[in-house]
């Protein structure tokens, strides 16, 4: 135990299993969890989408929630679950020099704008001109706003007051791996005493599931758990809206303040595999190594995403290292991309403080756990690139 | 403490150190026409596009790959580290990415059916044209510069809009300090100015509309300013701890002492009235250099000519530097090579450092019209010589980024 361990204090997630630590620990521990979908919207795709969600509980100005298209929304009010949950929400002092660190893709377009560009453009030779007339006419200014990266920690600024300092990064699974990582190094070097760190994913919209179907990531046969979407038609991604935001503190900072902790996050390790060159579940299996890990049957939130080759690497990977009993957690909530790493360092910090596992989300290929949890592994192994797991352990 | 050892840069003045060097000093600028995309029905005409490399008209992706490279090719080699096995973590300020509009139209022309969005999906999936994937994942560009530098680990993307490039350098110097390397590349890029881009800027009047000299559009400080000009470039450096260097016997360019950065809760593209968050910026800067403020002899402004920035930049400096703010000699390089956006904050880093290096301040241009409102030695028109052994450089972005860098000629 060191004054600098890095410890969990507060928690936002959501999900289209509801909003909340609770809500999710109860859909989640029920028996059998399932997932919620939505198969209408976007077909031959299936999504998880939002839950209802009041925006005003998190971000009470309309003049606010105005400025902000879906994704911000999430991210803002993810952000103030976790505020409050860390008991931080009206501690003006501690929100100014709290430090901010979020993983963000990019925000919606305007998907009315682009259809009417779209279809204008099969009549016209002139496209560029056309763009020209399109876009200056029908864009909206507080459209660009709503889009760019790192407006939603600047929308987290306004709302909830978070001002330390404010950095986004952008790309994928490995933005959030990395947002972990490096907020978790700065409080261990005493380079910051409380982070806000997270992400949201909003993909109820047609140019987040392009991004994907681009490489044809997407899966489009009947719905399966994460596990058994090989062999299937598409590429094995169901996507998710959702957001996990935490709060993390020094042990010092917390127990100064008497807040006490889910869990504390132990090492995490990162990693670049070049896939195209070498074999991933090996680079997956240093990383398990790498991270010294405990004895016995561990606990292991996998945040795979179902696409076929690294869903396979990783379940490979895990089979040959110890006893990790398996959960992931994207067969009931999709895949959040730059979400993803901080949704399954909050689900593993869950099953830490409470003690217990969750039970099986795919019992043909996922093993029952015995006991109460002592630590838990959280993973991110990119559906394109970039790999990151972290140990979350008792606080 | 974290050396520099190592600068490369691209604009639309050049390629390299010494072209724009040599332009900058000269007092030239490289704005001009656009011709890169047509400019009907655009209210903004101008910019300072890098228009020279191969990739110029491939879209913001390959353009801010090639940027990238050229400017980190520049810096490692000046380095005298492995071209190809950098060891140590890259940090890269880029522009958020999306698939180009060409490809868009082009994927859409070639769908079975044409209702809208859901055909494009379609169209994407059948396709199967990974260069596309490519260009919409954030990750790519990194994921290129890492294999071709062969620098060690995840490397980080990031975003805080025009304070971009400061907050790579920034993340450089942090991981340093922890000691979790000995080196790091800190890069900052930006060929994101297309139509689109352009357009979006103009919706928030961020842009000035002076088309008819381009030359003259960009005044920073100036009473007639009338918003930025966007541009590209790419800046780059080798941070190395000063340890490190020295055993290796490498050149130590500058010194990277201290930096700040504070956000600002006010408002998405304005800043705080009472400029506040610049000033907990700046203050925080000074003071991770364990430097007081007289100690600072020249700045590296925002300067971005717009009303707003520079008035704000003027408030915040003055109120930290007192009635000396008028003494301190302050250029904006963004006079001569417009705004380069995610780019900006790494370009002018290494401007920064080459002005210790060389004895010389180049000039804001285009300080015709003195805005009586802002009292600064901008170093008018004309370049200075001046022995410099300490600069601040600011760097503030919407979304209420504010981050400082403070540089130094030599080891404390």
């Amino acid at each position: 135990m060191s004054p600098r361990d890095v410890v969990i204090t507060g928690m936002g997630i959501v999900s289209s299993l509801g909003e909340g630590v609770d809500a999710h620990w109860q859909a989640l521990t029920a028996a059998p969890p399932s997932p919620v979908l939505d198969r209408e919207r976007f077909a031959p795709y299936m999504i998880h989408p939002l839950p209802e969600i009041d925006w005003s509980r998190q971000i009470p100005r309309r003049g606010d929630q105005r400025q902000m298209e879906t994704w911000q929304r999430l991210g803002t009010y993810a952000a103030g679950l976790a505020l409050d949950d860390a008991g931080l929400k009206e501690n003006e002092g501690l929100c100014a020099s709290m430090d901010m660190v979020v993983a963000a893709g990019g925000g919606e377009r305007d998907e009315t704008v682009d259809e009417v560009i779209l279809n204008a453009s099969l009549a016209r030779n002139d496209q560029d001109v056309l763009l020209n007339e399109k876009l200056t006419t029908e864009l909206r200014p507080t459209l660009f706003l709503a889009q760019l990266s790192n407006l939603l920690a600047g929308n987290i600024s306004i709302v909830h007051k978070v001002t330390g300092s404010s950095r986004t990064f952008m790309g994928e699974e490995g933005a959030g791996v990395s947002a972990i990582e490096t907020a978790a190094a700065r409080i261990r070097a005493g380079q910051s005493s409380h982070i806000l760190v997270g992400g949201a994913f909003q993909t109820e919209h047609s140019d987040m599931l392009l991004a994907y179907e681009l490489a044809g990531f997407l899966h489009r046969q009947d719905w399966k758990p994460v596990w058994q979407r090989g062999g299937s038609q598409g590429g094995g991604v169901v996507t998710g809206s959702g957001a996990a935001f935490l709060v993390l503190e020094a042990r010092e900072h917390a127990e100064k303040r008497g807040r006490e902790a889910y869990a504390a996050i132990g090492p995490v390790v990162s990693r670049r595999v070049r896939r195209n060159r070498e074999p991933l579940a090996e680079g997956i299996a240093a990383m398990l190594d790498a991270l010294s890990l405990p004895e016995g049957p561990l606990l292991t939130v996998s945040g795979a995403s179902g696409a076929h080759a690294p869903t396979k690497a990783e379940a490979e990977a895990l089979g040959t290292r110890g006893t990790p009993v398996v959960r992931g957690f994207s067969t009931l909530t999709g895949h959040m991309k730059e979400a993803q790493f901080p949704f399954a360092v909050a689900l593993a910090a869950l099953a830490v403080h409470h003690g217990k596992p969750y039970p099986a989300f795919d019992p043909q290929n996922e093993a029952a756990f015995e006991g109460a949890p002592q630590a838990a592994l959280a993973t991110a192994i990119g559906y394109h690139c970039f790999e990151g797991m972290g140990l979350v352990t008792k606080a | 403490m974290v050396a520099v050892t190592g600068m490369g840069v691209v604009t639309s003045l050049g390629q390299g150190r010494e072209d724009n060097w040599n332009a900058l000093i000269g007092g030239r600028s490289g704005i001009h026409p656009i011709t890169r995309f047509p400019v009907d029905h655009l209210a903004t005409t101008i910019a300072g596009t890098v228009d020279f490399l191969p990739s110029s008209r491939d879209g913001a992706s390959a353009l801010t790959f090639e940027l990238a490279d050229l400017a980190a090719s520049e810096a490692v080699g000046q380095s005298c580290l492995p071209g190809s096995d950098f060891g140590g973590p890259l940090f890269l300020a880029a522009p958020p990415v999306e698939l180009d509009w060409r490809h868009r139209l082009s994927l859409y022309a070639g769908a079975r059916e044409h209702n809208g969005n859901k055909s494009l999906i379609e169209a994407a999936r059948i396709a199967k044209a990974i260069e596309l994937f490519d260009e919409s994942q954030f990750a790519t560009i990194a994921d290129r510069l890492a294999d071709r530098f062969g620098t060690r680990g995840l490397p980080i993307t990031l975003s805080t809009a025009c304070a971009s490039g400061a907050t790579a350098i920034q993340l450089g110097i942090e991981a340093i300090r922890r000691g979790e390397c000995e080196r790091a590349l800190s890069i900052g890029a930006d060929g994101s100015a297309t139509a689109e881009a352009l357009i979006r800027f103009s919706l928030l009047s961020a842009l000035t509309t002076q088309n008819e000299f381009p030359e003259k559009a960009s005044r920073p400080f100036s009473k007639d300013r009338s918003g930025f000009v966007l541009a590209e470039g790419a800046g780059a450096l080798v941070l190395e701890s000063l340890d490190s260097a020295l055993a290796r016997g490498a050149e130590i360019l500058g010194i990277m002492r201290g930096c700040g950065e504070k956000a600002d809760d006010f408002h998405r593209t304005r800043s705080k009235p009472d400029g506040s968050p610049a000033i907990a910026a700046v203050r925080a800067a000074l003071s991770d250099a364990g430097m007081a403020e007289d100690a600072v002899e020249y700045i590296n402004a925002h300067g971005t000519s717009t009303p707003e920035n520079d008035k704000m930049e003027h408030l915040s400096l003055s109120t930290v530097f007192g009635e000396r703010i008028k003494s301190v000699p302050i250029s904006s390089n963004k006079s001569m090579i417009g705004h380069t956006l995610s780019a900006a904050g790494a370009v002018e880093a290494v401007f920064s450092i080459m002005t210790m290096r060389e004895g010389v301040i180049p000039p804001t241009i285009n300080y015709d019209t003195p805005d009586p409102a802002i009292e600064l030695d901008v170093v008018p028109n004309v370049k200075r010589q001046a022995q410099v052994s300490t600069v601040l450089s600011n760097s503030f972005g919407f979304g209420g980024q504010n981050t400082c860098l403070v540089m130094a000629r030599e080891p404390e």
